[in-house]
């Protein structure tokens, strides 16, 4: 978020560098975290486990490539996982009312489109903080998945289509993280090698001189937040059809762990930095980690706190550079910083 | 905290000068700043007295800022002395400048808006009654007594939050009064003001003058200049050029001190006005902001707007473009209207625009050299649809070459390269379009003498390949050596049209700000 | 040796004066308009549905909403420095679970002692928060992230196979959940006392009117002196602290605890205190508003459920509530500043 807190800065430019070595450490700790599995478990790379890592990661990941967008651009958006619920309920609720399945996934698309454009509304037309507006927008979609389906929970899809959470395709990967992989060769293209994508990143680090530069800033994070809604409508079918389960606390509270896997991928929450590799080896370092995890027999609580430690880390090493120098600045204390000499005359 | 006061007292045989510092409440005494290679200020002196308002003008980019900032302890000189009473002080920070008694409102005070004005005056210091709670009838009516002091209603209890520039300014005296500031400098504060608030701030400085303290008037409005204050100090490229009791000087004096040098004029081009007309403006108006304002360019013509700080002309040119919406009137673009409110169609009509503000909206500072070359043609670097690394960093490579651009790769960021290099990157991003028009606004503000005439250079011969150029400046060498036409906008009107032959810089001062006399016919 | 009177300024921009003033006023009359549209639901719904008999039903809403007042204070002082605390949910979990383990272990411990605990684990919390927040310069956004995994996720651990059986409560705390004090709950008093002393605090100190200043231009307050680290830190503090002794207060309402007391809490905290009036960029805002933004969601709650609405409506109402709050907000400001520009600027020279 381009939001100047209170004590929060963005970390010197000379740390691109460190970025993109980012990826390269990323790609460590993947292998680092593999061969932890494999040492400790026989049974880590065997086709189940593969199988069912990529179904668990699935939803996370999918809803984490809209979301890497939008906070390359300098917003965030943390009503994902609650259009998740919302899209699952209402493809529930019209399948149930007989609307057959092909209808009711265009119909819980559309509704993802609708959600999405709410927040694009209120954040690039009335210029609402996006945090704001998806706090509102995620306790709103909660509420509205309740009222859709109640205590109620719609099973029963369609085994042609529930298939794709309990058969592998290939062997051993998992339909929703192939999805997931689909939608990442997608994103990664759109974002690195098109003009629309190449503007993201000047959109979030200096707004105003993209808009000088001719690139409509709001009409670019509508369509960010536009898709995110129709990205993670699609991830609620996929929840339902894979869990042959709909009810409204679907992905209640994922919404966190997805920020926190783009945050992790290298993305930068200020804005401006971040790739779509980043965040798709995150998404494997995760998977791979609850696999190990789980079978080693860490609780999927005390994982939790890995996840938080993960984070902290992720922005810690961009920001130590600074922080050092905010320490030793606290030693000597007494001098008031000068600001750095323009060129003014 | 004091301010280091150096052991040594002043004697005779230190300054180059045999000015006796002692007499002056404040003396700056032959102080040099540079940056890089950069040199700001070269050698200028300036004497305040208690009790006087002291003028300093000088044209943009002989060296004002960088001497105010000085005083106010954001730089320290590299050469030369400061003086306070009498005895050298070095004043290494904001803070201890504040301590020992100097203030200086900026242009665009910075306010809490959510405080109240009483709150906005005493933040960081708020006097406080028993128990530690803050002493807010005290500090009403201290504010109200600073208030009367200075002849001015503004209620204590109201929130910053939208008072207009001069009431600012004024929440910012009463704060150097509260802190017993001294000494006062008021960076251009009339550019925003209204002539009744100009008047209310003249009344403040009386005050402050019978107060005892002394003022430094920074302004390019002459009127105002001999209105106010009594002494006058004229900087020219970097250096204190004269220093006369305002009373001894004719404005004619006093302008051609600023100038002091050969003008070079563009040499008359044959054929221009004979272009096609690229734009017309007809009576635009932004509320608040400009008013009626039309005109013309042509093909292959280099029209100026001349005006002072506040006139209203990056606006205008905002207006053009498309980064703000106008109210009234119309623009067309080679016979074509053009839709408002939009950069993306003045871009597909052919307009480019360099803006003001180079850090701010000319340049994504972190991004690389080459992004930002390619940021306004990201659609003319694709094969396929894709964007294409190389075709990417061919263009760039050779609008860098063109415009020599000095780095040393082209993926470093562009706020490596010195500021002259950076405008050249922000007119390769523009020039690289081909435009048809093209707006420069002020195009080599805080670059060195050498790039300067690089990009002089670049302007002319953009003119010459038949581009319609519009360059908004407010160095007057500048606006004469480049434009075949010159239009001088004074607070939001279009007052007087100039050709190159007829404009001379008095005239274009004179009209710029407002002085009557002398403006030829 | 004032000099002669400066002419008045008043005409000139009098429009966008008004404008600015309709703001002001706005905003201070907000939390008296939110204590009427409290009055007014609750009447309305008391009137409409003779079962629901007032008085026991007001005292379990102020029992009920007690903890969310309490972690509404908390993120206020937060918010108002233009930060955010979405770990305390997850503290108070910590807490309550640690407190309940102490009692595990020693049903008779005094009052004085779980409430130290309670109250330190939780300023604990809000220290290293706040460290990291103003030493590594982290988004505070981030970091309560971080801390909301960490904290729960500690939580999971601490009580992991362990339960919280209600016997092992004693008596002393347990009566603090409904006694009452001149048929106030007692819980709420106390919630009441930390409000009126946060809100004090923030209104008549310079330190607490500092937290506004850091909120309104982060650096401008850098450049008055005033120590932002310092009182950045320190709002982190108090914030955990308030969410450590909810956390006891839940203990004592609840009776009993799992790893997911307080799941959720901080998303219904934040919603509230913008409801209430605080500025999500901070800078303004009042304790008092929060908190009547808390207990209007709750007692809307308490309606749905009386007007056998469904109580699913609640979410959705709390969300479009914060949306309308904020979209609000935006548009009257909007006003103020375009009357601003239409009136200044320009000066028609005589």
């Amino acid at each position: 978020m381009s939001s100047n807190s209170g004590t929060a800065t963005r970390p010197p430019r000379s740390l691109l560098r460190t970025l993109r070595r980012w990826e390269s450490a990323l790609v460590v700790i993947l292998i680092a975290v593999i061969a932890f599995g494999t040492i400790e478990s026989p049974n880590f790379l065997t086709t189940t486990t593969i199988f069912f890592g990529g179904l668990d990661i699935g939803q996370i990941a999918i809803m984490a490539l809209p979301l890497t967008l939008i906070v390359i651009t300098g917003e965030i958006d943390l009503s994902v996982a609650a259009m998740l619920g919302l899209s699952a309920c209402v493809f529930g609720y019209a399948f149930e009312h007989g609307t057959g399945a092909g209808l009711a996934i265009v119909i819980a698309l559309l509704v993802g489109a609708l959600g999405g454009s709410l927040n694009g509304f209120l954040i690039t037309r009335l210029g609402l903080p996006s945090i704001a507006v998806t706090i509102g927008t995620l306790t709103m979609f909660r509420g509205i998945a309740e009222v859709v389906l109640g205590n109620s929970e719609v099973t029963s899809y369609p085994t042609g289509l529930t298939v794709i959470g309990s058969k592998p395709i290939f062997a051993h990967l998992a339909y929703p993280f192939l999805f997931f992989l689909i939608l990442a060769a997608i994103y990664a293209l759109v974002l690195h090698k098109t003009a629309v994508g190449r503007s993201l990143y000047a959109i979030g680090l200096n707004k105003e001189a993209a808009f000088f530069s001719g690139i409509r800033v709001n009409r670019t994070k509508f369509i960010l937040y536009l898709l995110s809604g129709v990205v993670c409508a699609f991830a609620g079918i996929v929840y339902a059809l894979q869990n042959d389960s709909s009810i409204y606390t679907a992905g209640q509270g994922l919404e966190l762990n997805v920020v926190a896997v783009v945050l992790f991928g290298g993305v930068s929450i200020f804005g401006g930095r971040g790739s779509v590799l980043g965040v798709v080896l995150s998404v494997l370092i995760v998977a791979a980690s609850q696999v190990a995890f789980t079978l080693i027999n860490i609780s999927s609580e005390e994982q939790q706190i890995i996840f938080g430690v993960l984070l902290l880390f992720s922005v810690l090493v961009p920001n130590s550079a600074a922080g050092y120098r905010r320490v030793r600045a606290w030693i000597n204390q007494g001098r008031t910083s000068a600001p750095a000499a323009g060129a003014e005359l | 905290m004091q301010p280091d006061r150096l052991e040594t007292p002043i004697t005779a045989g230190d300054a180059t000068d045999a000015h006796d510092v002692g007499g002056y409440l404040f003396a700056a005494e032959h102080v040099g700043k540079s940056f890089g290679a950069v040199k700001a200020v070269i050698d200028a002196s300036l004497r305040l007295t208690a009790g006087e308002a002291h003028a300093l003008v000088g044209e943009n980019g002989a060296g004002k800022s960088t001497l105010v900032k000085m005083l106010a302890g954001v730089h320290e000189p590299d050469t030369g002395r400061l003086y306070l009473e009498g005895s050298a002080v070095q004043l290494s920070s904001p803070a201890i400048a504040r301590d020992a008694g100097i203030a200086v409102i900026y242009q665009e005070p910075t306010l809490f808006p959510d405080l109240d004005v009483a709150e906005n005056v005493f933040m960081g210091r708020m006097p406080k009654r028993s128990g530690g709670r803050v002493d807010r009838p005290l500090m009403l009516d201290q504010v109200n007594a600073v208030m009367n002091r200075l002849g001015v209603r503004l209620d204590p209890n109201r929130l910053t939050r939208g008072l207009s520039i001069a009431d600012q300014q004024i929440i910012e005296i009463a704060k150097a009064l509260t802190l017993d500031a001294k000494v006062i400098v008021m960076d251009e504060p009339t550019a925003a003001l209204s002539s009744a608030e100009v008047a209310r701030l003249f009344t403040v400085i009386e005050t402050l003058r019978a107060e005892g303290a002394a003022v430094v008037f920074i302004s390019h409005r002459l009127d105002e200049v001999f209105a106010t204050c009594q002494q006058v100090t004229v900087m020219r490229d970097g250096r204190s050029v004269l220093t006369s009791p305002a009373a001894e000087l004719t404005s004619d004096q006093l302008v051609r001190t600023m100038v002091g040098r050969d003008i070079e004029k563009r040499q008359a081009v044959q054929g221009v006005g004979s272009g096609d007309v690229v734009l017309n403006v007809d009576r635009l108006t932004r509320e608040g902001k400009f008013v009626d304002i039309s005109f013309e360019v042509r093909a292959g013509e280099i029209v100026g707007l001349a005006g002072l700080v506040g006139a209203g002309r990056t606006e205008i040119a905002q207006s053009i473009f498309g980064i703000d919406r106008y109210d009234a009137g119309s623009v067309t673009v080679s016979g074509a209207p053009l839709k408002k409110g939009s950069p993306t169609a003045a871009m597909a009509a052919g307009i480019g625009l360099v803006p003001e503000d180079r850090r701010q909206h000319g340049l994504v500072m972190d991004e690389s050299i080459e992004r930002n070359i390619v940021l306004a043609s990201l659609k003319r670097v694709r094969s396929h649809g894709l964007i294409a690394t190389t075709l990417s960093r061919d263009f760039a490579t050779k609008w860098s070459e063109r415009l020599q651009i000095k780095f040393n790769r082209l993926a470093d960021p562009v706020s490596t390269l010195s500021g002259g290099n950076q405008q050249k990157v922000v007119l390769a991003k523009w020039l690289s379009r081909q435009p048809a028009l093209l707006i420069v606004d002020e195009p080599t503000r805080g670059i060195d003498v050498g790039t300067k005439s690089e990009v002089h250079g670049l302007i002319q011969n953009l003119a010459a390949d038949g581009v319609a150029v519009l360059v908004i400046s407010s160095e007057l060498p500048e606006v004469l050596l480049l434009a075949d036409r010159i239009l001088v906008i004074r607070e939001g009107r279009l007052v007087h049209e100039f050709t190159n032959a007829q404009a001379t810089e008095e005239a274009v001062i004179a009209a710029a700000a407002g002085v009557v006399a002398e403006v030829a016919a | 040796m004032s000099a002669t009177k400066a002419p008045e300024l008043v005409t000139h921009s009098a429009p966008a004066a008004r404008q600015h003033r309709v703001a002001e006023t706005i905003s201070r009359f907000r939390p008296a308009v939110i204590a009427l549209l409290i009055l007014l639901i609750f009447g309305g719904t008391t009137i409409k549905n003779s079962s629901f008999d007032g008085l026991s039903n007001i005292q379990a809403i102020l029992s009920i909403s007690a903890v969310y007042l309490l972690l509404s204070v908390g993120e206020t002082m937060v918010i108002v420095t233009r930060n955010v605390d979405l770990s305390v949910g997850s503290t108070l979990g910590l807490s309550a679970f640690a407190v309940g383990e102490i009692y595990n272990h020693d049903p008779h411990m005094t009052m004085v002692v779980i409430l130290l605990a309670g109250i330190g684990i939780g300023a604990f919390c809000g220290a290293i928060i706040g460290l990291i927040t103003t030493v590594a310069r982290v988004p505070s956004l981030v970091v309560t992230l971080a801390a909301l995994y960490i904290i729960r996720g500690l939580d999971n651990i601490v009580g992991s196979g362990v339960q919280i059986e209600p016997s092992v409560i004693p008596h002393s705390l347990v009566s603090l959940g409904y006694s009452t004090v001149i048929g106030i709950p007692w819980l709420f008093v106390l919630v009441v006392v930390v409000a009126l002393a946060a809100g004090f605090w923030m209104r008549s100190f310079p330190a607490g009117r500092e937290l506004y200043a850091i909120g309104s231009d982060p650096e401008a307050a850098v450049l008055a002196g005033i120590p932002v680290a310092r009182r950045v830190f320190t709002v982190f503090v108090i914030s955990g602290a308030l969410a450590g002794l909810g956390g006891v207060i839940f203990l004592a309402q609840q009776a009993t605890v799992d790893s997911t007391a307080g799941t959720g809490y901080e998303l219904v905290i934040v919603t509230a205190v913008v409801v209430g009036g605080v500025a999500i960029f901070g800078g303004s805002g009042s304790v008092i508003g929060a908190v009547l933004g808390a207990l209007l969601l709750q007692v809307i709650n308490q309606a749905l459920v009386a007007a056998q609405i469904s109580a699913f409506w609640d979410s959705a109402i709390a969300g479009a509530m914060l949306l309308a709050a904020i979209s609000f907000d935006r548009l009257i400001s909007f006003r103020a500043s375009r009357a601003l520009v239409a009136t200044e600027g320009v000066s028609y020279v005589e």
